[in-house]
């Protein structure tokens, strides 16, 4: 096993794979659970991908390495706006969207979401840490949306 | 004590006020709804008893409080019980803190391990924490837990079974 670091997440939220991969791709769902900033993408193989912030500067760049609706998503990042972030170069981010496995009689159904996100090279150690401590605040808003209609964490 | 290291961490925001995360941590009430039935028996002090059950009655977990600071920390030590071939493993320590983060609470639960614990045994609590705690964040918002079904995984039970 490699001991490059990985930032590994799991989540179980109370909706279907299809509004989950919406809430994934529609840029202003993202803007809710995501602290303002928002994506510009078409979601389709090659196409480039940015995350810009409210004011308009680009967060984070890249391009669309798999899109299977409503189940995978592998997206090559980099991060623009830390010049210590942006010189470690290029991430891999996949998200993968599986139903779970569910007793139906306690909550009803619920959908797996996996993010995995490394660096595509040696090192990253800083990107990492960056996005161990981002995912969790933006996939718990994100469940939290879903679920209840409102995000947890507000900045 | 031997020294504990931190090898699985999982933090979540909830949406609740850190008298309540602490309570959906320490009361069986909740337990029963996001900890696939079980229930919790905890004496509220350092060095108090600590026991998680099966409906039957079967003790599943049981282990002694280290850091009881309400509502922010609670630490127990954690030796498995249930399945019978799970006991075999060293105990492991298992930490709460709960902060608040602006509105909300940050949650971060810690299973820290005093040997050298292979990835296989540790993919247990990996696969576990994120459904137990998204169930407890899911209860805390909207009342309702889903209960994800789940087995130890096959990895685990042969680096179980090969201690």
């Amino acid at each position: 096993m490699s001991d490059k670091p990985k930032f590994v997440y799991v989540t179980y939220i109370r909706t279907t794979p299809e509004k989950l991969w919406a809430a994934l791709t529609d840029p202003q769902t993202i803007r809710k659970y995501w602290f303002g900033i928002t994506a510009e993408c078409n979601w389709k193989l090659g196409s480039p991908w940015c995350l810009k912030f409210n004011d308009g500067r680009i967060a984070d760049t890249g391009e669309i390495l798999q899109a299977d609706p409503p189940r995978r998503l592998v997206i090559r990042w980099r991060n623009e706006f830390k010049p210590e972030l942006k010189a470690e170069g290029y991430s891999r981010c996949s998200m993968e969207i599986e139903m779970a496995d569910y007793y139906p009689d306690f909550g009803g159904k619920a959908v797996k979401l996996t993010i995995s996100h490394e660096i595509e090279g040696e090192g990253g150690t800083k990107f990492i840490e960056a996005v161990s401590g981002g995912w969790p605040k933006v996939l718990s808003n994100l469940k939290s949306l879903l679920e209840s209609g409102d995000i947890a964490f507000k900045l | 004590m031997p020294d504990f290291k931190p090898r699985t961490v999982y933090v979540t925001y909830i949406a609740a006020t850190p008298e309540k995360v602490w309570q959906a941590l320490t009361s069986s009430e909740f337990t029963r709804k996001y900890f696939w039935d079980r229930d919790i028996e905890i004496e509220p002090k350092l060095g108090g008893a600590f026991a998680l059950k099966l409906p039957d009655g079967k003790i599943n977990v049981r282990g002694k409080v280290i850091a009881w600071d309400p509502p922010r920390k609670l630490s127990v030590t954690w030796q498995v019980e249930w399945p019978e071939e799970f006991s075999k493993l060293p105990e492991c320590v298992v930490t709460y803190a709960i902060a608040q983060a602006g509105d909300a609470v940050r949650l971060t639960m810690t299973e820290s391990h005093s040997w050298n614990v292979p990835e296989a045994i540790l993919s247990g609590g990996r696969s576990g924490w994120p459904a137990i705690l998204s169930g407890l964040k899911s209860l805390l918002e909207t009342g309702k837990a889903p209960a994800i079904k789940m087995e130890p995984p096959k990895e685990m039970i042969e680096a179980i079974r090969a201690l």
